[in-house]
This record gives structure tokens, sequence and C-alpha cells, in this order.
């Protein structure tokens, strides 16, 4: 396996005085899937949001540790540059109530595309790659907001992948999406690990199974802090966990 | 006795006793909005011609003339408001909104919400009030005297609040996962309000815009001791003047013309109707997406 793409190295993050993550040590693989997993209220989000400091929306969250992006600490790096590098899907699909064109446009031009051709060009590779483009290429002048939830959710993972990050983090992409569009969801996850590292929360553990290369499974401590039990290939994770509580909750016995 | 209070008979006659009183209520309300309106436009508009509209007031006590004098400070002065009310309002609510929440220092949480209760508080002030201060501030002490803008800066106080309030309320109800999507794309918190927040906000702002236009265009305390008064068509900002609501106020008090102030009355309600028909339209974009 080659150097990880992304690490936390004894992180700890805290709502004022309340300790949510703990102690927390990971490495995440270059172009593979890597899912975190565990019961409600673990931390699963707020560990995920971790990756491009979207915690620091929360003005009581404060942090310790560090967290290396190509081997660089996140909280030393711009945060408009860090949230260029690393994408985010999330649990409710979130178009912008503007054109599907515009919505898939809307980072290039952020980050200085003005060139119509060139927007055109990122536009229809982002929406190809993101399985979209055969269901919309005729109407790209039409609301995000007009398509289904599954074709909005695509959508978005279209807007993601047109600023050209290194890595993906997508927020239990397919909770809120009927099984088809879940399936679909999923095929587009095994296809981009090509060109990308993913990291996907993800409460279905068949779900974690079927696309995902790395398992991390994290559980509340008696202070209700979420500690990190185990980490490592998805296929051993769930057939030779080497922790009691991983066996326990893939198995289906709590959460 | 218990019984017969809750046999089923009287039970169905108390139903249809409470249907009735709620109906005439209802009834009652809807027709005295319906009478008043209906006896100044009907009244009104008997008087009403094309002169009216394009003549200015002559002044005396028969209160000769039209209201074209004050349709033009009307206008002026609405205007001038609204761009000086508008950025201001907007700012301070995306401030407040957007930013403010995000700052730890406990001083600017107090600061902050001093200014909402300030806000609120404002919001229900009688507007001679604001007269009052403009009065004192603008038409006295900055020495502007009885001008376009020391109403206008008068009647910005008086719908700032309005515009405040309004324009939180349209950022609030912009979902959150809005902003998330923009600032995970990379964008600034400037860029996500200005690209994606404003824009989705924009028919509530509109809508809290066109409210103050109303505010403006009705009210009367507070340009009485900051307009002045002239019958004058206003040359500039430092012009007197009279809005129409003025103009009615001045007609029924100190001339004889009661048909005209009805006649103005009648077209400033029509005003009124279009200005609320034009934020329905707006409100109803605002829902539909």
């Amino acid at each position: 396996m080659s150097e990880p793409r992304m690490r936390t190295e004894t992180y700890n993050l805290y709502y004022g005085d309340f300790q949510a993550l703990k102690d927390i040590s990971v490495d995440i693989p270059e172009n593979q899937v890597t899912a975190i997993i565990g019961p409600s209220g673990c931390g699963k989000s707020t560990f995920l949001r971790s990756f491009n400091r979207m915690n620091e929306l929360i003005p009581s969250v404060r942090t310790t540790g560090r967290v290396l992006l190509d081997g660089r600490n996140i909280f030393d790096l711009d945060v408009v540059e860090l949230r260029k590098n690393i994408g985010m899907v999330f649990q409710r699909p979130n178009p912008f109530p503007k054109s599907i064109f515009d919505n898939v446009a809307y980072g290039p031009r952020i980050h200085g595309t003005r060139d119509r051709g060139r927007l055109a060009e990122i536009v229809e590779s982002s929406i190809r790659s993101a399985a979209l483009w055969d269901e919309v290429k005729d109407d790209l002048g039409k609301s995000g907001l007009s398509l289904s939830g599954g074709q909005q959710q695509r959508l978005c993972i279209a807007r993601a992948l047109a600023v050209k990050p290194e890595v993906i983090l997508m927020d239990e992409p397919a909770s809120a999406l009927d099984p088809v569009a879940t399936l679909k969801i999923e095929e587009l996850i095994t296809a981009l690990k090509r060109d990308y590292t993913i990291v996907i929360v993800t409460h279905n553990m068949q779900q974690a199974a079927r696309v995902s290369d790395f398992t991390a499974f994290l559980l509340t401590d008696e202070q209700r802090a979420g500690n990190l039990i185990e980490f490592g290939p998805t296929k051993e994770i769930f057939t030779t966990p080497k922790d009691k509580r991983t066996e326990d909750y893939i198995s289906g016995r709590f959460g | 006795m218990t019984a017969f209070l809750y046999s089923l008979g009287f039970r169905r006659f108390r139903q249809s006793f409470a249907y009735g009183v709620l109906w005439t209520a209802a009834a009652v309300s809807v027709a005295i909005m319906l009478f008043v309106v209906g006896y100044v436009i009907i009244r009104g508009f008997a008087d009403i011609t094309l002169d009216f509209f394009t003549t200015s007031p002559r002044g005396g006590l028969s209160g000769e003339g039209g209201i074209y004098s004050t349709i033009v400070t009307t206008l002026y002065l609405v205007l001038v408001t609204i761009v000086i009310a508008t950025p201001l309002g907007v700012g301070a609510a995306v401030f407040l909104v957007e930013y403010a929440q995000h700052i730890k220092s406990s001083v600017v949480q107090k600061l902050v919400s001093v200014a909402r209760f300030g806000v609120e508080t404002l919001a229900g002030v009688p507007s001679i009030i604001f007269g009052l201060f403009g009065y004192a501030l603008f038409v006295t002490a900055l020495n502007l005297g009885f001008s376009i803008i020391a109403a206008a800066l008068a009647g910005v106080c008086l719908v700032i609040p309005v515009v405040i309030r309004t324009t939180e309320e349209a950022l609030k109800s912009v979902p959150d996962s809005y902003r998330e999507g923009s600032l995970s794309l990379g964008a600034s918190r400037w860029e996500t309000i200005r690209k994606v927040v404003l824009p989705s906000a924009l028919p509530g702002i509109t809508t809290g815009i066109i409210l103050s236009v109303g505010r403006i265009v009705s009210e009367t305390a507070i340009f009485y001791v900051t307009l002045g008064g002239s019958y004058r068509t206003p040359t500039s900002l430092m012009s007197s003047g009279r809005t129409m609501a003025l103009h009615v106020y001045y007609l029924a008090m100190e001339t004889r013309a009661f048909d005209k102030a009805m006649a103005t009355g009648a077209v400033l309600v029509a005003l009124i109707v279009v200005l609320n028909l034009i934020i329905n339209s707006v409100s109803k974009k605002l829902s539909a997406e």
C-alpha cells in the first residue's frame, strides 16, 4: 500500500466541554473507498466533517491532534484551498436553486474559470463522471431542484467533481434515496475510486461491505465520546473482526 | 339538567350556535373592510379626472387643483428613502444572520442581542416619534430644513426595522444545506452569501422593501414634521413638499375640498392594493421554489 492520502493523528474534537471524538488515528488509503460505520450518535459525521474542516462552522468546536492531507496538516492550509481538494456529498441532496449547468459550474466559476467553452467541457465531463449525462444532457437549463432525489444526489456528486478534488467525502449519500437510486450511487462510488480517494459514512452495513475497501468502526465510550474501535480492510472487519464489539455491531446485536 | 346539557340535540344546537357566531364575526369584519375601501374608492373616484393627476394643488381654502406635485414628492421620497434604507437594512441583517452567530466573543454576542432587541422595539414605535427625532436631528441640528432629504432620513429610521426583520426572516429560511454545499466547494463565506444565499432570499427581501414603500406612502405624522408641506413640485433634495397622504390630511383639515381629499385617498388606496398584489405574487414565487 502506498502512502496514505489522508491521515488523522490522535485527533480529538470537543463541542464546548463535551468531547465528541477521542484520540482517533486512521490512515485513509489512496484510490480506495474507506467506510466509517457505527451506531447513531457515535460521531461518524463529525469525524467525516473533520477532513474538510466543516466543523469550524460551529463556533463552540475545538480540536486537538493533526489531520494530514498528503502529509500536510490541513489546519495550516487555507480552508478554501483545502475544500477545493476535498469535495463533499451530503446526506440530503442539496443542489442549489439554480440550473443544472450552473450547479456544476458553480465551483469552477468560484475558482476563477470564466471561459464559457471551458466551463461547458468541465460541466459535461463532471456530469458524465457522475453517470447523469444521458438523463439531463438536453435539460441543462432546467432547475437542479426539478430532478428526482437520486438524480439530485448524482448532480451534487458532479458538482463536487467539477472542482477536481483528490478526496471525496460522502455523508450517508444514499440514506434519503430509494433502493434503485441507492444502487446507482453505489455503482458510481465503485467507478469513482479509480480517480478519487473516497471516504463514506454509512448506516448501512451491507452498503459498507459492498462498496468499501477499508472500514473504520466508531463507538461511543462511557463519556459518550466517539472512539475508533477497529480499522482495517473491510473483508477482515466483516469476517474476522478482532474486537468483540465490532463483531457484535456488524452481526446486528446492537445499534 | 346534565343529561340535557349533554344530549345530542343540545350539543348539536351549540355547534350551530358557535358556527353562527364565528360566521357573523368573519362576515362583519370583512364587511367593515370592504365598506371602508369601497366607500373611499367609490366616492373618491367620482371626482377623479385626468386633470386631477396632471395639475398641482393651487393652495388656498377651496383646495383647487390636482395632485401632480404630491405624486412627484411621494415618488421622490420613496426613492431616496429606499435607496438609503435597503443597503443599510439588508447589510445589517446579513451581518446579524450570517456572521454574528459565528463570532465567539461574548461582547459581540451581547451587542447582537441588544441590536436585535432594538430592532424589535423600533418596529413598534409610533411614527411621530421618528418624526420628532427627525425634526430635532435632521431638520434643525443638521440644518437640512423641511426637505425631502430630512424626511427621507427620518423615513429610513422608520423603515429600517422592517427591512432588517424581513431580510433576517428571508435569510433564515434559506436552508443551511445550501450554505454547506457552497462552502464545501471552497467558496468563501462572502461568495456563498452573494451567489447562493442572497439570490435564494431575494423574494423575501423584496417583500420587505415593498412593505417599506407602503409604509412611506401611507405615513403622515412623521412627514408632517420633517417634510414641511409645500404643495409645489420638489426640484431638489432640499425642497419641501407633501406626499399624497399628507395632502389628504391638509385637504381634510385646512380646506373645504373634502371631495378632493377623498379622491386623493382613493388613489392612495389603489396604490396600496397594487403594492400588496406585488407582494402576493412575489411570495407565491417564493413558496413555489
